[in-house]
């Protein structure tokens, strides 16, 4: 009822909210960024289309005997392959399986996190095979890495550059592929990396044969520095 | 499709301003889209029709305001044309809009 002469008006009320819709996600995903922080664990964020290599590259990395404690999550729509995979390569995984949801969010993984009383040196996020909705969703990593292999096509950059903006680095993988692919230059694919976002590392890799991964491995070691240092910060 | 888990977020969001004002309807939405938030508004407003059934949000209008990108240099803060473009000064271009999704305003029927 209008409040200045009681008349049965409906009032309009018009208020100034200026609400980001991703704060909630957001918050969470700074809450899981401090745990990881205290802990000195390097959280990452593995995104790529589906079939890019995403599991394949982390079973390269557990068998590469770094000698971390390695352990993540792996999101997909339905079954728990993935995790069983990443398991069986002797990381510490479990599945988490979204139903209908194209992308994993803050408040998933933080609910994941509590599965793993003991945490490890490197948590890596296998989100679900995407190339467009996972980028938005800040989950509380500390970067982003986004894998395309020589199979996709050199123009997929310039088609989903929302993903690409958002890496903080970049796999071309499936290196080993390359040779029945004439048609396919990877010098190609690093322009239309670079033309949408100069700034990340691009590193040529196979998982299968091992080609690059101790460029991967040196990334990792320097960003898992990084977050030692953090932790002595915290 | 994450336009779906966005328009859940804002129905959510809504809610929290109705409850507050305890306010029986929402007239209008207004959400403004970053050029570079990732976010289709085709989808994002066919996602809005589908889920705002039995909502306080029903019968509301939804007013997407399309935000384009900025770049600022981030040493000497000056415009910037994008990232492959440097600054005179040698500084890297930042974004500093057009990469988020903001309920900028809600009119609501009280009474």
């Amino acid at each position: 009822m209008c409040v200045e002469c009681g008349c049965g008006d409906v009032e309009i009320v018009s208020v100034e909210a200026h609400d980001r819709l991703l704060a909630k996600n957001d918050a969470v995903a700074r809450h899981n960024r401090e745990h990881f922080a205290e802990h000195g664990v390097l959280a990452l964020n593995i995104m790529g289309s589906p079939g890019s290599g995403k599991t394949a590259l982390l079973e390269a990395t557990a068998r590469a005997a770094t000698g971390w404690r390695l352990a993540g999550v792996s999101g997909d729509l339905a079954t728990d392959r993935d995790a069983v995979r990443l398991t069986q390569s002797g990381i510490d995984a479990r599945s988490i399986t979204t139903g209908t949801a194209c992308h994993l969010d803050a408040k998933m993984i933080h609910e994941a996190l509590h599965e793993f009383p003991h945490l490890p040196e490197i948590f890596f996020v296998e989100n679900v095979g995407n190339l467009v909705c996972p980028a938005i969703y800040d989950l509380g990593q500390a970067a982003n890495v986004v894998l395309l292999s020589v199979t996709e096509g050199e123009d997929k950059p310039l088609k989903y550059p929302v993903m690409f903006q958002h890496a903080d680095l970049v796999l071309i993988t499936k290196m080993d592929l390359l040779r029945a692919l004439p048609e396919v230059s990877v010098r190609a694919m690093r322009s239309a990396i670079a033309s949408v976002n100069p700034v990340p590392p691009v590193l040529e890799v196979s998982a299968r044969t091992g080609e690059g991964l101790d460029a991967w491995i040196d990334w990792l070691r320097l960003r898992r520095a990084n977050a030692v240092r953090e932790e002595a910060v915290s | 499709m994450h336009e779906y888990s966005i328009v859940e977020a804002l129905l959510e969001n809504v809610q929290e301003h109705v409850d507050r004002a305890r306010a029986r309807s929402v007239r209008k939405l207004v959400v403004s889209v970053g050029e570079r938030a990732g976010l289709d508004t085709v989808l994002f407003r066919r996602a809005f029709e589908t889920f705002r059934e039995r909502t306080p949000c029903e019968h509301a209008e939804l007013d997407v305001i399309d935000v384009p990108v900025r770049w600022e240099c981030a040493r000497c803060g000056r415009g910037a044309a994008g990232p492959l473009a440097p600054c005179a000064c040698g500084g890297r271009a930042k974004l500093v809009s057009g990469d988020d999704i903001v309920l900028e305003r809600i009119e609501m029927e009280v009474g």
